[in-house]
């Protein structure tokens, strides 16, 4: 594995500013202020990091509902990513869209996603542009266990293999499905076979830790750069809220929820680890833990304070042409 | 007799039905919440708590707590109907219909007119549909026009508790594949809605209020807007019929064009978007049957012709409320 201490800063600023992202909307949400159904990515920090620091402007991603983390990673900005929560004037999205479709084409983030399963075809797709255009760039599907047995994935699986197409498969598995669990609703319990099966490798990963979901999309992203076609990664992790804002979580065993906090924080693990030995001071992660912190409290102050979108944008955006 | 939410009215019309008859069964997404987990099951009933309760009295064996496989389990649906049962099953949003409308419009709509009338398919798709929640474009549609566009579904629409009740017994009786259209910020209304079982037929109207200068037509949760207009402008010296489709297919057309025979004028007010939609549909309906009846203009109340937006004050803007409702029915009126 192949990571400096640039890279290492990198990987800890986005998974911090993910973290205090989700903590801070968390907390606003619960003050009324945000409208909408919100998913929050907190606990998963390590997969959106660990595999997007090692993409480049050429690259894209699909997320799905579960987006800000995959936001943040890909480079949106935060603070226009606050005024879309907020639905303000100023938004990444115009307002338009919220929580549930923050996108950034610019920045090659096709979109957070409102329909379970229907990143992977968009995935397929902007490999083929790469491919055509031929740019080099990959697309990373990130999708969760639910989606993993959406027809549109695994329809997608084949596609990208027939084709040898430039896609990472990202399974986030982090146990549930709104409230089904992924033990019990993916087959045969074995999602890289599942996966092998389509002639796509894979492998499976500790989502708690940065280093082994780098290591694992080191080895991926290299092998599909060479023209291996797509690879895959079975992540697995767990979330620390309810499937949306406002789910009490009534089927996950009520200490559950403490002792993941406690003991599975991807976080605390990169803070141990690289500050054990030489790699990383905890000044370096401290500053970045203020600077974010910052950061996040200008987003949410700026986001308050914003205009709601003009009404006449309501009919704006439909088509190009009229 | 009691005071029951629309959530409860669904929940008791499923529950005695699946108490009467052994073939019914349900599919869906989290409908009892918990499969696998170490939470209860019945962790949920269902996104809205709509079959809460059904999974601990009918087991595993009749509630299908499924995957995220709508292509798989609406087919299933299909499938089983065709072979004997009578399943319910949840498209958890319509907005979901781009992921299994195959297995709704080519299979379960066609199959009794395809295999010259061999088939029956006493299949319900129950699904959420609707906007006002701030769920933004992929959450909030309507999407019962292109449902009704199908020959071979019914479509159904209930626009309260004890509407929800009768039709959604029929619709499980029925023995034709119903479409169930259920509002999903009707969910907590509340009203009186009897005990026991009963059923409400399709394609028969409801007269909601009688009035001798213009009809109303709404469907859905524009029933209670174009109420709360009329009974407003009733003030004013303007009285209005609101007449309430109950199902979109069949299509009480009769009642609507004797009602619009009596008075004159016809607003149509409809929630889904404005193109080819029942608006449209109920609008030249009337045209063709009653126009020497008119004494103005139809007017549709619908929203604009774009996805619904996020923002709360967008989202506000798009819905037709009971303002754009009253301003249409004194359009037809010729007041200001
Ligand atoms: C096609 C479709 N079916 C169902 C839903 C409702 N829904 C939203 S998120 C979700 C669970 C998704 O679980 P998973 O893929 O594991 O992602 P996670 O929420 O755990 O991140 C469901 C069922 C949806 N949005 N789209
Ligand atoms: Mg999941």
């Amino acid at each position: 594995m192949k990571i400096d201490k640039e890279q290492l800063l990198a990987g800890y600023r986005i998974m911090r500013t993910i973290r205090d992202f989700e903590e801070r909307v968390h907390k606003e949400f619960m003050t009324g202020q945000i409208p909408g159904f919100v998913h929050l990515y907190a606990g998963e920090e390590a997969s959106a990091a660990a595999v997007c620091l090692q993409l480049g402007d050429a690259d894209t991603v699909a997320s799905t509902h579960r987006g800000h983390g995959h936001a943040i990673a890909k480079g949106c900005d935060v603070k226009a990513m606050m005024l879309e929560i907020y639905g303000r004037e100023g938004g990444l999205c115009a307002g338009k869209g919220g929580s549930m479709h923050i996108a950034d084409l610019d920045v090659g983030m096709l979109g957070a996603n409102g329909i379970v399963g229907g990143g992977p075809p968009l995935v397929c797709g902007a490999a083929i542009t790469a491919k055509t255009l031929k740019t080099g760039g990959l697309s990373v599907a990130f999708f969760g266990d639910g989606a993993f047995n959406q027809g549109t994935t695994l329809e997608s699986m084949n596609f990208a293999r027939v084709y040898d197409l430039p896609v990472l498969f990202v399974l986030e598995d982090n146990g549930y499905a709104e409230s089904t669990s992924s033990s019990w609703s993916i087959g045969g319990h074995n999602p890289v076979r599942r996966a092998e099966g389509f002639g796509i490798p894979g492998e499976r990963v500790d989502g708690h830790d940065f280093f082994a979901v780098y290591r694992a999309a080191e080895d991926a992203i290299a092998a599909i750069r060479k023209g291996e076609g797509p690879r895959f990664i079975h992540i697995q992790f767990t979330r620390y809220y309810g499937h949306f804002e406002g789910d009490a979580s009534t089927y996950k065993p009520a200490n559950q929820v403490k002792d993941e906090r406690r003991y599975l924080d991807a976080l605390k693990f990169f803070r141990a680890r690289t500050t054990a030995g030489t790699m990383l001071k905890n000044e370096d992660l401290d500053a970045i833990d203020a600077e974010v912190e910052a950061l996040i409290d200008t987003a949410v102050r700026e986001a308050k304070a914003a205009p709601a979108p003009d009404v006449s944008t309501l009919t704006t955006d439909v088509y190009l042409s009229y | 007799m009691s005071q029951k939410s629309f959530r409860e009215a669904l929940n008791e019309a499923m529950r005695d039905e699946m108490r009467r008859d052994p073939t019914v069964i349900l599919l869906g997404e989290d409908i009892a919440g918990g499969m696998g987990s170490g939470g209860e099951q019945d962790a949920w009933g269902g996104v809205l708590g709509a079959t809460k309760g059904l999974m601990p009295e009918f087991g595993r064996e009749r509630v299908y707590d499924t995957p995220i496989s709508e292509s798989a389990f609406i087919g299933a649906a299909a499938g089983a109907a065709a072979t004997g049962l009578r399943p319910v099953a949840q498209l958890m949003f319509v907005d979901f219909f781009g992921v299994c409308g195959d297995q709704i419009i080519n299979q379960m709509a066609k199959f009794r007119y395809m295999f010259g009338g061999k088939a029956t398919t006493p299949v319900v798709i129950r699904t959420l549909f609707g906007a006002g929640t701030r769920a933004a474009s992929q959450h909030s549609q309507c999407l019962y026009p292109i449902m009704t566009h199908i020959p071979g579904l019914k479509v159904v629409i209930p626009s309260s508790p004890y509407e929800a009740k009768g039709l959604m017994t029929q619709a499980i009786r029925d023995d034709d594949p119903v479409i169930f259209f259920e509002h999903k910020a009707m969910f907590d209304d509340k009203e009186e809605v009897p005990d026991e079982p009963y059923t409400i037929p399709f394609g028969v109207a409801r007269t909601v209020r009688e009035g001798k200068d213009v009809t109303v037509v709404a469907i859905g949760r524009m029933v209670g807007f174009a109420k709360t207009a009329a009974d407003a402008l009733a003030k004013d010296g303007i009285d209005c019929t609101v007449l309430d489709p109950r199902t979109t297919s069949p299509l009480d057309s009769d009642a609507i064009v004797a009602s619009v025979r009596k008075t004159g004028r016809l607003v149509v007010v409809d929630e889904a978007s404005p193109r080819c939609g029942m608006a449209s549909d109920i609008s030249a309906i009337v045209a063709e049957q009653a126009f020497d009846a008119l004494k103005a203009p139809i007017k549709r109340v619908m929203p604009p012709h774009s996805p619904v937006p996020f923002a709360p004050n967008l989202e506000d803007a798009y819905i037709p409320g009971v303002d754009a409702i009253s301003a249409g029915i004194r359009a037809v009126m010729g007041v200001k």
